[in-house]
This record gives C-alpha cells, structure tokens and sequence, in this order.
C-alpha cells in the first residue's frame, strides 16, 4: 500500500509552521516522529496535502526539570524518555509506562506530543498525564496557552487542539514525598496496543490511600480519570476490604466500549482487577520504605 | 504537482544525492531506486519488522520513514553492515543455529539482535525475547533466533573477561 | 541417542559410517540470507516491467452494475486497464473438484470475477501501470456501482440454505461425506461411558512474511512465458498455465527462487496470479503482482473454520469403543483449485481418532460455501482439529471415569507391534511408535514431577495446566491424495546429480525449497552416498526448465520423496563414477570405493585417484579410454511412494500453562515435542521445523482469527489487529525423537514439516482445560481468548 501523494515541509521555526497550516487548513498534517501518522498514510486512510515536519523547531525536544516542575518537550522521543534519570527518578508512573509503547523500533522515533496529540483511547502517555494532572502548552499564532490533561481528551482521536495549534510541551508535578505510583496494561502481547491499562498515584502515608487518581487507558474514547472510586478510595487503609470498596465503585463509574476482541463487561472485569493490583502494590512499595 | 525535494543520505557509509517524492517511504528508495533489495516489505504499517533497519545508530520501521527525512542522515542496510563485517558473529550464530528459515524476516532481525548486542551485553533470555518482540518471523518460532543471540552474547561477555584478566 | 536406520548408503565391505545423514550440518543456502542478498520475487528488476494492482470489491456479496475504468486508463504511468470479461478472452476459468470427492461441486472461477463478486476483497478489475504507485493512485479513479446481494456468513444458515450464494448449484454445499463401520452401534450401545463435545474453530490464515508474489514474463516472439513465482509447485503451475493460457506445456518455464514463507499459502492457484500470467500475454511484456498486506489478509487462503460435535465411547476401565464425529465447515464461496477446498474435511473424518486402537467410528462431513475468502490446504491440513477433537474428548473421557489423561492414553494407544495397521476410517499405517513417543514425552517433561508442582501451585491459588496431544500425520503422499482424482498434480519427484569436471557434485531435484532445508538436506545425502565432502556439493532446486518433473513442496514430502530420489541417482552417479575411475585405472570397479572426494582401494583406503582428476579425464580426454567406454556422469533418477496411499508418522505434545484465572490470560511455561519421522537427515532442521509448527499451532489456540462481521466484512484484516505469536509470549519448546524408518524406501525418511502444526492447538486446548478443571470450567472454542476464558470461570 502506497501513499498518496503530498508535499513536505521542514520549518525552522514555529512562526513557518503557523503560516503553514494557516495556509493549508485541513489539508496539513503535523509530522514529528510519524509512527501512526505514516502508517495511515501507507493504509491511505487519509491524504493530505502536506506535511509539515516539526522536528526541526528548536526548543521542543529536552526533558528539563525546574523547581518541581518537570517538563517534556513535544519532541522528547519514547526512547528518551525510556533513558531519562529525571524521569526514572521525578515521574516513576510515566516510567513504568514508556516500556509498553510498541517496540523498540518505533520508540526510537515516536514522540511524546505525538502520542499525546494524537490521542488514541488504548495509548499509554495520555492516560498518565490525566493521572498525575499534567498541562499541555500549546503554541498558537497569537501565542501559548496551557489546558489540563484532564481537559484535553475529548474523545477518541480528538483533543483541545485547535487548528493552527501545535503542542509544545507536558508539564508535570514532581512525585511529592509519600506518594507511590503504579501503572499496569493488559495486552496479549507485548507492546499491543492496550485491552485495558491504569495508571494510578497515590499518597501512601500512614497505611492510607489518599489523594489518588486512577487513570484508565481503552475504558472510553479519551483516559478515564475514576474520580468516584478515587473518592470511595479517600483515607481508607491497606487491605482487602479496600480494594473490594474500589472495585465495586468502579463497576459503577466505568463504562468500557468493547473491542474486535472483548466485550464491554469483560473490560469492566479486567479493569476491576487490575485496579485491585494496583491498589496492592501502592501498598507493597509503601511498605517496603 | 511535482513535490519532489533534492535530498542526500548517506547509505552505507557513501554519499547518496537524489530528488526525492516525500511519500517515498525509505524502505521503497532503497529497494527501487538504489537496488539495496536486502531490506524487505511485510506489511507497510510499522508492525512486523521486515524493515528495520538503521538510521543514525538507531534501528527504525523504514517503512515508517520518509525518505526525504533522512535527509542529512546515515541509513545502514544489511548489505552495508555484512560488507563491514559488523555483523559477521550475529550472522554466524544465526546461520550455525538456524536462526532463520526462508530469511524474509532475517535482515530486519538481525538489525534488532544487533541493537541488543550493542546495547544490552548482560541481557537474559526473557530480555532477548522482549528485546525481538516487535520483529514478526513466521518459520522459526523464536527460539533459535533467541539461542543464537544468547551464544554471541555470552562469547561477547567471555571476550570481556579474558580481555580484563589479560 | 536416537535408534539408527541401517541405510546401505556406502558400498558393500566399506567402513564408513552413514556420512552426513544424521548431522546437523547449517544450510549452505541461507548464507545469502543471512546478507540481504537473496533474491524474492520483489527484488528482480525486468526491462518494461509493468506493475498490476486489482480492484477489489469491498461487498462480500455483489452484483457489478457498472464499471467505468476510462478515467483510471488514462491517468499517469497507466499502460491499461481491464475487466474480468477482457481477462477471460486470455485466461479460461477453473472448477475446483476432483474425482475422488465424490459429489464435490463448486461453480467455475475466472481469474478476474465476472459481473459478481462473492467475497469482500475479490478482484473485479485490473489497472497496470509503470508504477505500482500510479497504479494505486488510478484505482481512486476506478468509478463502480454495486447492487448488494445477501451475505450467508453463518455456517450453520449456509447449511441450512434458505439463501443461495450459486443458485444453480441447489444448495451451499461444496462437499458431504459419511462413514460408518459395520460394528459401530453394536459398539455404541455397549459403552459404559459416553462423552459429548462441541468444539468451534476460528478460521485463520498462514501470513507469510513474504506476501504472494508473482512476475509473469511471455516472450510473444516464442509464445513462451517464463513466470518468476513465490510458489511451493512449479510443475503444478507450469501445467495450470499452459492449460488456462493455452500456451504448449514445454513453453511455460515456471522458476522458483527464494521463497519468504509458503505453508501451504503458497500452493494454491489464486485468481490474481494467473489475472497477472494473462496480462503479461496480452501486454506482451512483463508484469508484477506483489499481494500487499492488506490483501493477503483478504485474499491468501483461509483454512481452519470449523464446528464440530465428537463423542466418544468407551468402557468403565476405560478401553475406547467408538469415535462419533460431526463436522461443519466453512469455505469461501468456491473450492480452490486445483486442490478443492474438501481436503481439510475430508482429512479431519479420516483422521480423528488416529492414534487409538478402537474398531468402530462413524463421521459424517459438511462443506459449506460462504461469502468470506476462500479456504484451502494450509499446513497440516485438517490434522489441527482432528488432533484437538479427538484429544480433548479423550481427556473428558478420562476425567468422567478419573483416570489420568496419560493413562488413559497408554491404555488405548496403538501397540507397537500391531503393524500393518487399517485404521476404522480406513487409512493404513505401515509402521508406529506410539508407545515409545509417549513413554519418551512423559519421561522428557517428567510428567509426574509436573503433576505432583501442579497440586501444590493450586493450593497455593495458581493454577497450571498440562496438555497432552497424541497425533498421527500425513506424509510422502502417493497419488493417492490429488492424482487419482484427476489431479495434475505429481505426486513422484527426480532428481539429477552430476559431477562436474573439477570434482564437484550438481544435485537438481523437483522438490522446493523456502527455507525448510530440502535444498540442504539433498547435499547431505548427495554428498553421503556419492562419497564427496559436503563442500563439493551445490544444490539447485525450483525450475521447471532444468530439473527433473516432479511435485514440488506440499504435504511434507520433501525428504521422503525427493530425498529417496536424490539417494538412487546419487547411487547411480557413484557406480557411474565407479566405471570410469575402473577404466582410467584399469582396475576391478568392486575393488574401488569413493571416500571423501576420492577414488580409493576398497580395501586398504589408499587413495588412487581425485575426483578432480577423474572428470578432468572424463570431460577432457575420454581419448585416453577405453574405445568403447563413454562416461555417463550425469545421472537422474525418480522415486514415488507406491505401497501406501500416504506414509503415516507419529508423535505426541505437551503444552504446559499457567493460566491466571482473574484475567483470563495463559502463559505458556513450556512446550515438548516427541517425533518419529523415520530416518532424520539433519536433526537441526527437524527440530526447526518443529518449533515452527508448534508456534504456529500456538497461534491458532489462542491468537489467529479472521474475523468477519454478519455482512461479510473482514474486521482485523492487519497486522495489528490479527494477532500472530511473537517472541515476547512463546515458550522454548524442547524437541524429541524416535526413529522408525519406513520400508517404501531406501532412505527411510518420513515427513516432519507438519507435525508441529498439527498437535499444538490440541495441547494447549487440553492443557488451558487442565488449569480451569478445578473450577469445572472449559473452553471449547479456539482461539482461546482472555474473554472466552473468562466468560467459562463465569467471571463475565
């Protein structure tokens, strides 16, 4: 399968890229590291009249961090946040999830804003963000903007990005001191795209959970943030009895589309479970320090 | 409408200039326009591997890479890294074990072993195969492909010890 | 160690052992592999070479109203565009049935589908550019209408035939068959124990690595076509061609170079292929087909579509009475020729049951037409679902009267020492080891040792499961598979061996190659029985121009058939050889022997003369010979198996998981394989052939699917979505043997290329059914899915 035909453009600047797309409305595609954008295009499941390659701007790539403000730039590649000590060390949930992305192949090239643009319901990075509350900076031609991960996912394959915007950067919390993370994806085989997957944080302190979020990945068309479960969660202790609680309060707030392969009530079961271990190895690791 | 962009790439380790489509994924301008056939199509979405290959010491989908943004860049293929001889104790390893049966999926595989080679000396055999996991091959069923990589691997390891003793 | 067949390889009186058979040497052709420097179909480059992309229909079940290819035709780099009626007036169609299935009835096929199409993804027309890019890029332009017809999608209403896909035909069905021995109800009714399953298979599909793959080349000049083509039969398409195209037999050159991945994919005549054959012709030049992977999912054979209900009857101290089997399948909406689409049915009914010594069976078989891809022959054919039916009832059967599963085998195993052997379906066995290979398999995986970790892990809240799948494959066909039945298909193969003036040992055979070994193993037993080193060697396979007639690749035959006859030319050059060497030396030929590239005395070893310098003689001055002695260094000989209709082997898996029974997730800890394929040429590339088989058996019981909607629509047809074994989730599969050569030849080698394949799916069914006893919850539909385990556990 060949793709279509259509022009490339590499810009050195963000002001190029906006007289781009400005230019080419619907007709332009962002290129950064291309790893489902080119697969579409070889499928001809799209065809555009351009494509635009970001991986030229400056200032985009980099993972910094300042003050306990972590931030990775749009083109920060799987690969390098696969390496990053600031990440392993600051943002051990984002850490957990980089290895599930593809394979190597593909994590060498694909890119953080990539993934997190094109905001596909089973893909790991946007579930994150939307678990640690991260920002998205976004470049527009008449300046930047931040939007809550929370608030960027609108469904699936569709964001907060307007046209004639590029994202730019995530921003994160530093993990603070007491909190344990846990990020867990079921997938017959490795580096599938996700049937069910969580990404959870929470303060560990004193044998409770609190302040936790639950972020689900291939629950819906966008992350599902559980904020009832996350509630019901909200200073209970360690135990059995606790996971029951956060397992029947999910069963009430999640509402999982069935895929090619799982229905809509077997992915409510795997999310149930999953959550159930990931609550236990909250505790384990609070335990074990 | 001729979007054709004058690119050069450097292929196995020469100078290559040429305008170039930018649908042309990089797989295909090996293959057509400079007869470096031992990189190999399977699919043309970026899952089974067939294409891997190496660009700027880093192993990628071909088919996934335009050729026009290899522009500036190194690109080895199979042909170049067998004439070097980077590879010839993979191959071996490969050929004395046979780690391959109809070789479709053996270029783009050894490309990964190498990359595991290189970049994991103390891998273990569960590394091995999460390491292999995005490189599909039909005829072997893995493990001969995993025994080779783990011979070379641990020759690799005896060569750095005797080197260290010495 | 292995038991060792006595082959008389070496000449009487010698002390060589039996050379290369038996070693595990590398295969000299995968070096090039190895170095990207092979030659597939896609990498050739021809002056002129035109490009051909079908039109496809994207209905399952269509009338084409219209077809408007003028726009398409004349868009940039289009040398033409065709319909089917265009086509046709070059290529004949085709009727998939064979004589010896009798009643089989399927319509005739074009190679490009006329005013109809009958499954989402056939072709209706054809652009061919100097591109394939502008020919994909035309085929936006192709303007078509469709009157949608309904779609029969569902086995079960194809049966049923309240709608007909060819109303002319009268019903759906392709194919019935039913048997029933003389003793079966008396049987019956004697059973104190009768088991009942129904068990459903997902169709799948081979997915080579390689896609199909053919360049077609006609010299109209010659009215000759010379056809590069990733094939497993040349001969066989050599013969289509000339029939289908009308160009003379001998004038059609069908070449065979490396082949990326074939099982059986690749032995079959797809409408494509020859559409392409035909271009060529009517283009005069040459043009390319390269299926994409899109299509291949569409369009390479499906296999594998089964429901079937089996039961079995047996006595309270367990000894099995009978086999009682159903069998519905699905198949496209023909039978594909030339082989039919009503083998792998036919197969199952005949071998279900195998490997036990019950007298009684009964099987009855539908073959139903659908408006999904075609199905045909796809590696180990039927054997899958007879080896999973009758596995897994003889495991309920032992669970309901609670005797272990390997028991119960051991109980009703045929007995070494029973051969000849006709089993209740008829099919003869010429010689078996189950007894050994079951023994051998226990003693391999320490099966009691497993059984006694599995009683612990359970207490524990893990639960681990063992599978055991004794089976009995088909190998070293005579005709009695295709040629009885009208078939063009050979079912001898030859082979040609000649010594070259410096030395060295040419070895053509008809048998193929893609990357199984045929080519390497054909230079051990040249090179053993010639009496040369295996460096002296060079083997070539895969021309109908310049090799012998034959067979080609299909139903593991390769080292049974081709290699017996690569043995006896290889006899025959060595006593050729023999003659010459008598006369340069003027000597008694049977004081002579060839040893390691060398004329030597038989007796004390010396070396009397190289073989270089026997051809130089030979080839350069036969004047310094006897007057009347001429030289005869090339030799060919051809071999079929003839006192068996196939030459039956056996063997026996183990699947050992671990199923996590919150998830519904398997993991398969480890597999075993015991084989006994008669006499092993090179154990390496046995042992290979193996592993490939069990991983694509694997992939069968728990991840390949084509699944299609009620419509017709192929749902996961990529490689995302269609789930095929990768490294990450296979386990290392450990490999056994025992050996028990056949008597039909001198090499005594069976078939090995199947068996993998064919007991996989039934392991781990059993074994995944083994893990979930506990919580009386069973899965009897493959593949065996997260979901599908779950709903058993009654988790969803």
């Amino acid at each position: 399968m060949k793709a279509p035909a259509f022009a490339y453009a590499r810009p050195a600047s963000l002001g190029e890229v906006f007289t781009l797309l400005a230019q080419h409305g619907d007709g332009a595609r962002l290129l950064a590291g291309g790893q489902s954008l080119l697969a579409t295009l070889n499928l001809r499941l799209s065809a555009p009249d351009i494509l635009i390659d970001i991986t030229g701007l400056p200032g985009m790539a980099g993972i910094t961090i300042e003050k306990d403000t972590l931030r990775i730039g749009a083109l920060a590649t799987h690969r390098e946040l696969e390496h990053s000590h600031a990440i392993s060390h600051h943002l051990p949930l984002l850490a957990q999830a980089v290895p599930h992305v593809a394979h190597i192949a593909i994590r060498n090239v694909g890119t953080f804003g990539g993934s997190i643009a094109m905001a596909d319901p089973a893909a790991e990075y946007p579930a994150v963000c939307v678990a640690l509350d991260a920002q998205f900076v976004i470049a527009g031609a008449k300046g930047e903007r931040r939007v809550a991960a929370r608030e960027f996912f609108k469904g699936m394959y569709e964001t907060a990005l307007r046209p004639g915007e590029v994202l730019v950067a995530g921003e994160f919390r530093i993990r603070p001191e007491g909190y344990r993370s846990a990020f867990i994806e079921l997938a017959r085989r490795h580096g599938d795209y996700a049937i069910v997957g969580l990404a959870a944080q929470a303060n560990c302190s004193d044998g409770k959970y609190s302040d936790v979020s639950l972020a689900f990945l291939g629950a819906g068309g966008e992350p599902v943030l559980a904020r009832a479960t996350a509630a019901a969660l909200e200073g209970k202790a360690f135990g059995a009895d606790t996971i029951a609680l956060a397992q029947a309060a999910l069963a009430k707030e999640l509402d999982p589309p069935a895929d090619l392969y799982s229905s809509s009530a077997t992915k409510l079961h795997l999310a149930r479970v999953i959550t159930g271990r990931a609550l236990a190895t909250l505790a384990t690791l609070a335990a074990a320090t | 409408m001729n979007h054709d962009i004058e690119t050069t790439i450097t292929v196995n380790g020469k100078p290559v200039t040429r305008r170039i489509a930018p649908r042309t994924h990089l797989i295909d301008f090996l293959r057509d326009e400079l007869g470096l056939t031992g990189s190999h199509i399977g699919c043309e979405h970026g899952v089974c591997g067939a294409c891997t290959i190496r660009l700027d010491d880093k192993i990628v989908r071909g088919c996934l890479t335009l050729a026009v943004q290899a522009n500036g860049r190194r690109v080895d293929t199979i042909e170049g890294l067998s004439d070097s001889g980077e590879l010839a104790a993979i191959q071996k390893a490969f050929h004395e074990r046979n780690a391959l049966q109809c070789g479709f999926c053996t270029p783009g595989m050894l490309m990964a072993a190498q990359d595991l080679l290189l970049h994991k000396p103390d891998a273990t055999r569960e590394e091995i195969r999460e390491h292999i996991s995005g490189n599909y091959c039909r005829c072997t069923g893995y493990q001969a492909i995993v025994d080779a990589i783990e011979i070379v691997l641990t020759q690799n390891r005896a060569g750095r010890k005797s080197q260290v003793t010495a | 160690m292995n038991a060792r067949a006595e082959l008389p390889l070496h000449a009487p009186g010698t002390t060589t052992d039996r050379g290369y058979i038996g070693k595990s040497e590398p295969r000299a052709n995968a070096k090039r592999l190895l170095q990207g420097r092979g030659t597939y179909v896609d990498d050739m480059r021809f002056p002129r070479l035109a490009h051909a992309v079908f039109f496809r229909s994207p209905h399952a079940h269509a009338k084409l109203t219209r077809l408007d290819l003028s726009k398409a035709a004349t868009q940039p780099g289009v040398i033409a565009a065709f319909d089917g009626r265009a086509v046709a007036e070059h290529c004949t169609p085709w009727v998939a049935v064979l004589g010896h299935l009798k009643g089989i009835k399927s319509p005739p096929q074009h190679a490009i589908a006329i005013g109809r199409a009958c499954w989402q993804g056939e072709a209706v027309a054809v652009i061919v550019a100097e591109t394939r890019v502008q020919a994909e890029d035309a085929l936006a332009l192709i303007e078509a209408d469709w009157e949608e017809l309904p779609v029969v999608t569902d086995m079960e209403a194809a049966l049923a035939g309240k709608v007909l896909i060819h109303p002319e035909l009268g019903d759906n069905i392709c194919f019935s068959r039913e048997l029933v021995t003389a003793g079966f109800n008396e049987a019956w009714s004697k059973a104190d124990v009768v088991v009942e399953q129904t068990y459903e298979f997902g169709r799948h599909t081979g997915v080579t690595m390689e896609g199909r793959s053919i360049l077609a080349d006609y010299n109209v000049a010659e009215h000759s076509l010379t056809v590069y083509h990733s094939t497993q039969a040349p001969h066989m398409m050599q013969d289509i061609f000339s029939r289908h195209l009308n160009i003379p037999e001998s004038n059609v050159r069908v070449i065979c170079k490396d082949v990326g991945g074939s099982f059986g994919i690749k032995v079959h005549v797809y409408p494509d292929e020859m559409a392409t054959a035909a271009l060529s012709v009517m283009l005069r030049r040459p043009v390319k087909f390269v299926a994409d992977r899109l299509e291949s999912f569409l369009t390479d054979i499906h296999a594998r579509e089964h429901k079937a209900t089996v039961r079995l009857a047996c006595t309270k101290e367990g000894e099995i009475l009978a086999f009682d089997l159903e069998d519905l399948t699905a198949i496209g909406p023909y039978s594909v020729y030339p082989r039919t689409s009503g083998i792998e049915g036919n197969q199952v009914v005949n071998l279900t049951g195998g490997p036990y010594r019950h007298k009684q069976y009964r099987a009855k078989l539908n073959v139903v037409f659908t408006n999904k891809n075609v199905t045909c022959q796809y590696r180990a054919v039927g054997h899958p679902i007879a080896v999973a039916l009758t596995e897994a009832i003889v495991d309920l059967a032992a669970q309901k009267i609670g005797m272990d599963p390997a028991e119960f085998r051991r109980r009703n195993i045929i007995p070494d020492d029973a051969y000849p052997y006709t089993a209740p379906s008829g099919i003869k066995f010429e010689k078996l080891s189950h007894q050994q290979t079951l023994e051998k398999l226990l003693t391999l995986m320490d099966y009691d040792t497993l059984r006694a970790e599995q009683v612990d892990l359970r207490r524990q809240g893990i639960h681990r499961g063992i599978g055991l799948a004794a089976m009995i494959e088909v190998t070293n066909p005579s005709p009695a598979f295709y040629g009885v039945g009208g078939a063009r298909i050979s079912a001898q193969d030859g082979a040609t061996l000649r010594l070259d003036p410096a030395g060295m040992v040419y070895v053509t055979c008809s048998v193929t190659e893609q990357g199984q070994g045929t080519e390497g193993i054909f230079g051990q037993i040249a090179a053993s029985v010639v009496g040369v080193s295996m460096d002296k060697v060079r083997v070539a396979t895969g021309d109908t121009g310049t090799m012998p007639y034959g067979g080609g690749t299909w139903a593991s035959r390769g080292a049974g058939i081709g290699g017996e006859a690569v043995l006896q030319a290889g006899k025959a050059l060595r006593s050729n050889i023999l003659d010459v060497a008598a006369a340069i030396l003027n000597e008694d030929k049977a004081k002579l022997d060839i040893v390691n590239n060398e004329v030597t005395d038989k007796l004390s070893g010396a070396s009397k003369l190289t073989l270089a310098e026997l051809g130089r003689v030979a080839y350069f001055r036969p004047d310094t010979l006897p007057m009347k002695f001429q030289s005869e260094l090339t030799v060919t000989r051809h071999y079929t198996p003839r006192e068996y209709g196939f030459v039956f082997t056996n063997g026996i898996q183990a699947s050992l998981v671990e199923v996590d029974t919150e998830t519904g997730f398997v993991k398969l800890l480890k597999h075993w394989c015991v084989e006994d394929c008669g006499t092993v040429i090179n154990p390496m590339l046995v042992d290979e052939q193996i592993r490939g088989g069990v991983v694509q058996g694997i992939g069968a019981a728990l991840f390949e699917h084509c699944l299609y909607d009620e419509h017709g629509q192929l749902l996961n047809g990529n490689m995302a979505d269609y789930l095929v074994p990768m490294s990450g989730e296979m386990p290392d599969i450990i490999v056994g043997h025992v050996e028990t050569p056949t008597k039909t030849s001198e090499l005594g080698a069976k078939g090995a290329g199947e068996a993998g394949t064919a007991g996989a799916p039934g392991a781990v069914m059993n074994a995944i059914n083994d893990a979930l006893a506990p919580f009386k919850a069973y899965v009897s539909n493959q593949p065996a899915t997260p979901e599908r385990i779950l709903r058993a556990l009654g988790k969803v």
